[in-house]
């Protein structure tokens, strides 16, 4: 954690920390070297940028806070809950409840409207239906408006949109029915400098609208200055 | 609430693919057709296959085997062994526990098809199907010595009507040169088409059979012996033999009585069989064959179910991202490997409907035209249970082979990572 977390260490003691790592560390093989992961804890809605060149173990640490890989060592805990040791269908259901999750790239299913996207979370989690407060293609449509997708848009197959469009409503996907933790994989790297900009100002705004913390993960370290904290991944892969 | 999410996703997921799919579902379809249009046909031609002769208790002929005696008398295939003496008939006349009994005289021909000599209780007793009658499409039945009723495929065939004269030929086959072509007959009836050989014979009195064979007896016409139509008109004649007997019993219960009787009549060597059993037994030397059509049939259902799995392995490297999507989301490995299987239910059933639809339409548009040209009975029904369980078969089917795809999703989906697949 770098030099703001001691301002937040009061909201700790009240609520659960949205997510709390130690001494993790994964190896994909017994012949591969194994990764290690630094410590860290992040308040309920608050953000953190995870910087780490190709090779460190991003996607990986993502995964494995996703539920998605199984730790070699360590715990896991996503508001107070070790998702490790829940089943593999609590699993993906906590996932669904209480995560949204932002891509790199292909981030919608193709055969699916804009629209169809981003109320996917809705379908999957009841949890997140519910809050939504209304009906899910209503909160979709607000978040799309709010996101500057044209109306126009809304109902056509998500193949036929820009990219930055398609990142914006993977954004609106990953908002629906205001989960806890939003998981940000290089998210940005597709678009140029000014969408990146206007992309993550829009994500951060929205997402503490919701008192949703987000994770962001990048290789450009210019983009660490919207971000409460800032964390070094490299640095500890051994 | 899982399942409408995993049907709404297969269903977008199908249209989206709808171009590669729609060819993998017409070879399915096909192959679906081809496999309902046998079992269909199976059931239509047994159906009328057994119903050729009804209500006809017993055949009697001369001694031969019974499918012989089933082959010459009702389908007009074959010969018989040899012919059965008049004052025979006449002692069966004299059975108080026959009904009615129609006699048959084969031997001679009309352009290839076969000349039948009876009497009026052929009109009145035979029966084919479920008990159905003869019909006259037009005209009455032979009522002189020289005229002819036509089964409807000899008329159609040969585009004959009523009041044509005819010249009947000695012997059978298509072409002969002994013809009896002093004796002209002329077309007074035509019968309706029934789907049986009875279409495809022509039906002259037995009075009629006799008259064109005097001058005969050597088996070639000799010159001045024969007679003309205006002498044979102050003639009585009686048959000396005729070929088969068709019988109908006052109590059923008596056939196989009346038939050992029969069989052990003393005047000369008959055999009397039950038509239903000996068109069984032919059935059984017949249905090997079409067993084993049904079987490639099978064959060509199970080849496209493989190929549509293939298609859908081969689609599952393209959805990669898609799965990694839906996983992320929360969805679960089996919500994953329920799309592939919705998916290839959905494909089945559709194939099974369009070849519900396609056969239905195929029959209702080429059956009258069948019955018409080819005599070939097959009308429109509900499916039997056979047809029904072979038709169910193919979504289950497809649902056992479905199971390779889903796995393998199901396998790769659990050990996906966060992302996408390959990324670390």
């Amino acid at each position: 954690m770098n030099n703001q977390s001691e301002t937040n260490a009061h909201l700790r003691e009240h609520a659960p920390a949205a997510i709390d790592v130690k001494s993790l560390s994964f190896s994909w093989g017994s012949q591969q070297p194994t990764l290690l992961f630094p410590d860290l804890t992040l308040p309920q809605g608050e953000h953190l940028f995870l910087h780490g060149p190709s090779g460190t173990g991003k996607s990986t640490f993502l995964s494995l806070l996703a539920g998605m890989l199984a730790p070699g060592a360590g715990s896991i805990k996503l508001l107070g809950t070790d998702i490790h040791q829940l089943g593999a269908s609590k699993r993906d259901r906590f996932r669904a409840d209480h995560m949204g999750v932002i891509f790199q790239q292909f981030n919608l299913v193709p055969y699916l409207t804009a629209e169809a996207n981003v109320t996917l979370p809705c379908r999957l989690s009841h949890r997140r239906k519910a809050a939504t407060g209304e009906a899910p293609a209503a909160a979709a449509q607000r978040l799309l408006a709010a996101l500057a997708i044209p109306q126009s848009h809304w109902q056509r197959k998500v193949t036929q949109l820009s990219i930055g469009q398609q990142q914006r409503i993977a954004a609106a996907r990953a908002l629906i029915g205001a989960p806890e933790i939003i998981l940000a994989d290089e998210p940005t790297s597709a678009l140029d400098s000014d969408n990146r900009d206007r992309f993550i100002q829009l994500l951060l705004t929205m997402a503490e609208q919701r008192n949703t913390s987000v994770l962001f993960v990048s290789h450009d370290r210019s983009l660490a200055q919207h971000f409460h904290h800032q964390l070094e991944l490299g640095q500890v892969a051994a | 609430m899982k399942i409408h999410l995993a049907l709404s996703l297969a269903s977008a997921s199908l249209w989206h693919r709808r171009k590669v799919l729609a060819l993998v579902c017409l070879t399915l379809t096909l192959s679906v057709t081809l496999l309902l249009g046998i079992q269909y046909l199976r059931t239509e031609v047994k159906q009328s296959f057994t119903s050729t002769i009804s209500d006809t208790d017993l055949i009697i002929g001369a001694r031969s085997g019974q499918l012989n005696l089933l082959m010459y008398t009702v389908f007009h295939i074959g010969d018989a062994t040899n012919n059965i003496r008049w004052s025979t008939f006449q002692d069966l006349e004299q059975d108080t526990r026959i009904d009615w009994l129609i006699p048959i005289s084969l031997g001679d021909s009309y352009k290839g098809f076969r000349v039948v000599g009876t009497d009026k209780g052929f009109a009145e007793h035979f029966r084919f199907g479920r008990g159905q009658p003869l019909n006259l499409a037009g005209g009455q039945w032979f009522d002189g010595i020289f005229d002819v009723v036509l089964g409807a495929g000899v008329a159609r065939t040969l585009n004959h009507g009523l009041g044509d004269k005819i010249i009947l030929s000695h012997g059978g086959g298509r072409t002969s040169f002994s013809n009896h072509k002093d004796t002209p007959f002329t077309v007074t009836g035509i019968l309706e088409a029934t789907g049986t050989p009875v279409d495809q014979a022509v039906y002259i009195s037995l009075q009629g059979m006799e008259a064109i064979h005097v001058g005969w007896e050597s088996g070639v016409a000799i010159p001045g012996r024969t007679l003309t139509p205006e002498k044979a008109q102050n003639r009585e004649f009686t048959p000396k033999t005729i070929t088969a007997v068709f019988a109908g019993l006052d109590r059923k219960i008596l056939t196989f009585r009346v038939q050992r009787d029969l069989n052990q009549y003393a005047g000369e060597p008959l055999s009397a069989i039950l038509p239903g059993v000996a068109l069984s037994e032919l059935w059984r030397l017949m249905s090997q064959f079409e067993q084993a059509l049904l079987g490639i049939t099978g064959f060509v259902v199970v080849t496209s179910l493989i190929g549509l799995i293939a298609v859908l392995l081969t689609l599952q490297t393209q959805r990669a991202h898609e799965i990694a999507i839906l996983r992320a989301t929360g969805a679960s490995p089996g919500l994953i490997a329920s799309l592939y299987l919705i998916e290839c239910l959905a494909l089945a059933f559709v194939a099974c409907l369009i070849s519900l639809a396609l056969g239905a339409l195929a029959i209702s548009m080429f059956g009258p035209w069948l019955l018409t040209n080819y005599g070939i009975q097959l009308q429109l029904r509900p499916l039997t249970f056979e047809e029904w369980s072979l038709l169910i078969s193919v979504p289950l089917a497809a649902l056992l082979v479905a199971l390779i795809p889903a796995f393998s999703a199901w396998r790769q989906s659990r050990s996906q990572g966060f992302g996408s697949p390959g990324e670390t």
